[in-house]
């Protein structure tokens, strides 16, 4: 490595990264159990109903986390496909691909819920506004990435292809994030993450707070374990190579 | 590509740099029909200019609140008549179906119909609530330690002409 000397570079090597995957792995597992019970616990049994949209409010406790990490994951995979391009570190090169599929049951379930959270409300399954829109070409963007990936004999190359359309699709990141404020859309707009603080009752926002813990402790051990196993996977591979020669 | 790291850092972050801007032109060129509804003084400005998107018989959607008040039931065929307004202009909405259950006076709705003279026949009656969560109960306090209506107050921003 190049830069050895950064964090970066010393975590970089695989082999490192294994022998903390040990440990962060149980932890993380165990975290996300935890705030899944916690949260799903407040989320349906011990929060109040919405003035407005009764009983379906709680289905934000799964669509919000949901979305945001739709957004996380994509976005720490573009850092990573740009690190992995420019740096050539082998972590940052296996790290998309890894966490990928991760990124798209996230999108997934934020449009299924979306969906069955619009019909009683709005009285639509979808609209083609500017926020709907946006997240289902997220959603085109993650299953593109892994189908460019495998595209290819090589893997490297494959891997290349992807960043590239990784770095490209960050476009699409603000625009999913400010669409409800720059253009009129029937999606509401945040209700969290704004200038003027919060707009949710605090007895919202514990169940919210937990559920959005538990995605987060969910994502670092999926992410640990998938990246742990695209690691083994390439090993295993440079065995059998090593083997026919 | 032969590129050490220094250059692959610079063509990276140049084609970057080129995609967002040709993403921002694209977007502002598109920042009318992005849009997903018209507000009335939206419908209003492009009346005036003889827009072809809001002439009598075209269907497009027109979004803000039911003013309090206009909401007309008749007692046949389902049909109902309101207003629809963003504060800044009154447009008169006429539906024949049933609304969704959000929709009510003070709520954020969208319909999808086409103007007829001045009454604009919707075929959809979608409802749009705000970004606000409340139990019930502090809602109704609030309401009344202000008299403030349960309306969708983003839409007001959304009046803004373009």
């Amino acid at each position: 490595m190049s830069n050895s000397g950064s964090i970066i570079g010393r975590f970089a090597n695989p082999g490192r990264f294994l022998a903390l995957a040990n440990y962060v792995l149980p932890v993380a597992w165990l975290a996300a159990a935890l705030f899944f019970a916690a949260g799903l616990y407040v989320a349906f049994f011990d929060s109040p109903p919405d003035y407005q949209q009764g009983e379906t409010v709680r289905i934000m406790y799964i669509h919000v986390p949901a979305a945001w990490m739709a957004l996380f994951t994509y976005v720490t995979m573009a850092a990573a496909a740009f690190v992995g391009l420019i740096w050539k570190h082998v972590l940052a090169e296996l790290y998309a691909k890894a966490v990928a599929p991760v990124g798209a049951c996230f999108t997934f379930i934020c449009l299924v819920t979306g969906s069955l959270w619009g019909k009683p409300m709005w009285g639509a399954w979808w609209v083609w506004d500017a926020r709907l829109t946006s997240v289902l070409v997220l959603f085109f963007l993650y299953v593109g990435y892994m189908v460019l990936v495998d595209a290819f004999d090589d893997e490297q190359r494959g891997i290349n292809a992807g960043a590239c359309l990784l770095l490209a699709g960050v476009i699409n990141i603000p625009v999913i994030k400010f669409s409800v404020d720059w253009w009129n859309t029937l999606h509401q707009p945040a209700s969290i993450i704004r200038m003027d603080g919060a707009t949710v009752d605090k007895t919202m926002l514990l169940p919210l707070a937990l559920m959005a813990g538990a995605f987060h402790f969910l994502f670092i051990a999926l992410a640990f374990f998938r990246l742990r196993t695209e690691i083994f996977a390439r090993r295993a591979r440079a065995t059998r190579l090593r083997g026919v020669a | 590509m032969a590129l050490n790291k220094k250059e692959r850092l610079q063509f990276t972050l140049l084609i970057l740099c080129a995609l967002g801007l040709a993403t921002a032109i694209a977007l502002f060129a598109l920042r009318k029909n992005v849009s997903y509804f018209f507000t009335p003084q939206q419908v209003h400005e492009l009346r005036t200019m003889d827009d072809a998107r809001v002439v009598d018989g075209r269907v497009f959607r027109l979004g803000g609140l039911v003013k309090p008040g206009s909401l007309e039931k008749t007692s046949h065929d389902l049909l109902i008549r309101f207003i629809v307004t963003d504060d800044l202009r009154d447009q008169k909405v006429e539906y024949k179906g049933i609304a969704p259950d959000l929709f009510r006076e003070g709520q954020g709705v969208v319909a999808t119909g086409s103007l007829q003279k001045d009454v604009f026949v919707a075929t959809v009656l979608l409802a749009k609530h705000d970004e606000k969560y409340t139990p019930p109960e502090l809602a109704k306090e609030m309401k009344k330690l202000h008299g403030e209506k349960t309306g969708d107050p983003d839409d007001k921003k959304a009046g803004k002409p373009e």
